[in-house]
């Protein structure tokens, strides 16, 4: 304990969100193996761990490097579905589950790391508003050409159409992908454990990446622009990286999630779940990894829990996205808020009262 | 003849682009924002219009009122309660409010109205003009969004440029601390732009229902966003730009569907947006504008 005391507080933080992340784990993993929760609740397990990376991921584009994309669930496509060609192409060549899953998610996270850069050189040369239009406007595109796309895989190797099944020309074999039915009798391959791993994986690369002097660049950028560019800052470059690195994370979790069910369908990465994953950053606390990840898991397990409202659960979401956005925006409110913790600060401790009312200045900021 | 035809329905779209994109472009010319909420308020539009056509039984033009004042009236209070405390806030919040605000609107509109489409009267009741032989048939709700669509456009212009609300709307966008000073009262000047593009969006709304007759609480998200990118294309916070970009898209959008295919549709209109914000970023009669330290 003396020795959590003396760290930074960045490490402390850092072995905070670990240590939470694991414990969460184990104590999920003891419910589950003693069957203390139900099985719809287990196979929540996987969603929530795919869930959990996105949200770290995003939060790496939208809280550290201070941009709002709104087409992560176009990159979590693009991985889930180039995750499900690799898994059904090598269903032959790797037998070990576990290997041709691991497989799939690298390649999965490349492709999608791949789309992240083509969308990304464009995007980067726009700020705000624009930039949050453009990437909703590319998750569209992807949609739009996931759902026109034909894979089958047979003996003579690959085929690829954008018009029709028939156009593929198979000669027996398997179709893969089928345009807007989108992709069926996938083999599951996601696990619990994997999930966890790919939590932990997608931790220790956005952590260390903040944490880092690339971090700190990025950081620069997002709180004052010209000023990083001043200092020799290449502001492009280093929100690219951030947009990269979160697109890559994003396919890997699209991997994840698309080979825990037997058939998925591209409509279901659309706008809505682009918007989904950014309730959780937001919900969590804009650039707080720990925030989002318990919003992550809470957001995915209660509404299954509260299946009694019904509809009234995305009116939920989008009332909790305005009164957060203007709870934590509005300077009156903020400044109350200041004041009463000050009030609740000098009622613990009296002789604080002098260092407290010295602190209040910038604890309004 | 197809072509015309395909013409004539591409610049009737593209004119209910235009309205659309013109409540847009004024917003995001004075509060800076990009109103995410607008296409939802289209849908609102067309319900209110639906009831007051089928539920209430009123005369057409009634319903139609009734649709502009409840949207103008929706406008301001969203207005007030969610974009007004955010003034000073940073963009970012902003628009995350702003999209909050567009799915409580959409998700509200599913409890009230339900998820099942409501197939919407058209509210132009007149016989199809039909031209060379019947080759080439022109629907009255073409030639009627088209007219709106310009009418409107010459009233702003005219609203803008000489009375006096609407030149302080225009000094408000240019700069909102010196309009002050002059004696603007800016939280005023803001909610009638609000108002007036609301209003604006519930015309919108009754013509594109009319035109394409499914309404569902979803109805407005789409073209709400490709109108944003009429905007864009033709230079947002400029009014005529907006009503070319609109026409634009429109054309576009009804030749990718007619000669490269339904799905692939959308990706090509989006498409056009991220090529024209990289030739050039301001829009094709937009200003550039030059970064301030």
């Amino acid at each position: 304990m003396e020795q959590l005391k003396k760290m930074s507080a960045s490490t402390r933080s850092t072995i905070i969100t670990y240590g939470m992340v694991i414990v969460l784990f184990a104590v999920m993993q003891a419910l589950s193996s003693a069957k203390v929760i139900s099985s719809s609740t287990t196979g929540l397990l996987v969603p929530i761990t795919a869930y959990v990376c996105l949200s770290i991921s995003l939060n790496l584009v939208v809280g550290i490097s201070g941009e709002l994309s709104l087409g992560h669930a176009g990159f979590m496509s693009v991985g889930a579905f180039t995750g499900i060609v690799v898994a059904s192409m090598l269903a032959d060549t790797i037998t070990l589950g576990w290997a041709r899953l691991l497989v799939s998610m690298l390649i999965g996270g490349m492709f999608a790391g791949l789309a992240g850069f083509l969308v990304g050189v464009p995007v980067m040369r726009l700020h705000g508003d624009y930039l949050a239009i453009v990437t909703l406007a590319f998750g569209e595109i992807i949609k739009n050409l996931l759902n026109n796309l034909y894979v089958g895989f047979d003996a003579k190797g690959l085929h690829l159409s954008m018009k029709s099944a028939q156009a593929l020309g198979m000669e027996g074999g398997k179709i893969i992908i089928n345009g807007p039915q989108g992709a069926v009798g996938i083999s599951k391959l996601s696990t619990f454990l994997f999930g966890f791993l790919l939590v932990l994986f997608t931790l220790t690369v956005v952590l260390n990446l903040i944490n880092s002097r690339t971090g700190r660049a990025i950081m620069a950028v997002r709180d004052n622009r010209i000023a990083a560019e001043s200092v020799g800052i290449n502001t492009t470059k280093y929100r690219l990286i951030a947009f990269v690195v979160s697109a890559a994370l994003a396919g890997m979790a699209g991997v994840l999630y698309g080979l825990n069910f037997s058939s998925i369908v591209p409509k279901k990465f659309d706008f809505n779940t682009s918007i989904l994953i950014l309730v959780f950053v937001v919900l969590g606390g804009m650039g707080n990894i720990r925030g989002g990840i318990i919003a992550a898991i809470v957001l995915t397990i209660l509404p299954e829990k509260l299946r009694f409202i019904g509809d009234f659960r995305m009116l939920m979401y989008a009332i909790v996205l305005i009164s957060v956005m203007l709870v934590t925006n509005n300077k009156t409110f903020q400044t109350k808020l200041g004041m009463l913790r000050e009030r609740i600060r000098r009622r613990k401790d009296p002789d604080l009262d002098l260092v407290a009312s010295r602190a209040g200045g910038d604890g309004n900021e | 003849m197809g072509f015309l035809s395909n013409l004539i329905n591409g610049i009737s779209l593209g004119s209910v682009y235009a309205i659309i994109a013109l409540g847009y472009t004024m917003v995001y010319g004075i509060a800076k924002m990009l109103n995410f909420a607008h296409g939802d308020v289209i849908m609102v539009g067309g319900y209110l219009c639906f009831i007051g056509m089928s539920s209430l039984g009123l005369p057409t033009v009634v319903a139609v009122l009734l649709s502009i004042v409840g949207c103008t009236c929706l406008g301001i209070v969203v207005e007030r309660l969610a974009y007004k405390p955010l003034r000073e806030a940073p963009s970012l919040a902003v628009l995350i409010t702003a999209i909050g605000v567009s799915y409580f609107l959409q998700n509200s509109a599913l409890l009230i109205w339900g998820a099942d489409p409501k197939v919407f009267k058209s509210i132009v009741d007149l016989p199809s003009i039909s031209l060379f032989d019947g080759q080439l048939v022109i629907g009255p709700i073409n030639l009627v969004t088209a007219l709106t669509c310009l009418v409107i456009m010459v009233c702003l212009t005219l609203f803008t440029s000489r009375t006096k609300m609407g030149k302080a709307m225009r000094a408000c966008s240019e700069d909102k601390g010196a309009a002050q000073l002059m004696g603007i009262n800016v939280n005023t000047t803001i909610s009638m732009v609000f108002a007036i593009g609301s209003g604006l969006a519930a015309i919108a709304g009754v013509l594109l229902c009319s035109t394409y007759p499914t309404l569902m609480p979803t109805t407005g998200a789409l073209p709400g966003i490709k109108a944003f990118t009429a905007a864009v294309i033709g230079g947002i916070g400029s009014i005529p730009g907006a009503a070319l970009g609109g026409v634009l898209l429109g054309i576009i959008e009804i030749f990718a569907k007619a000669y490269i295919g339904t799905q692939l549709a959308d990706a090509i209109v989006f498409g056009v947006l991220i090529v024209m914000l990289l030739i050039r970023p301001a829009g094709l009669l937009g200003k550039e504008i030059h970064e301030k330290v």
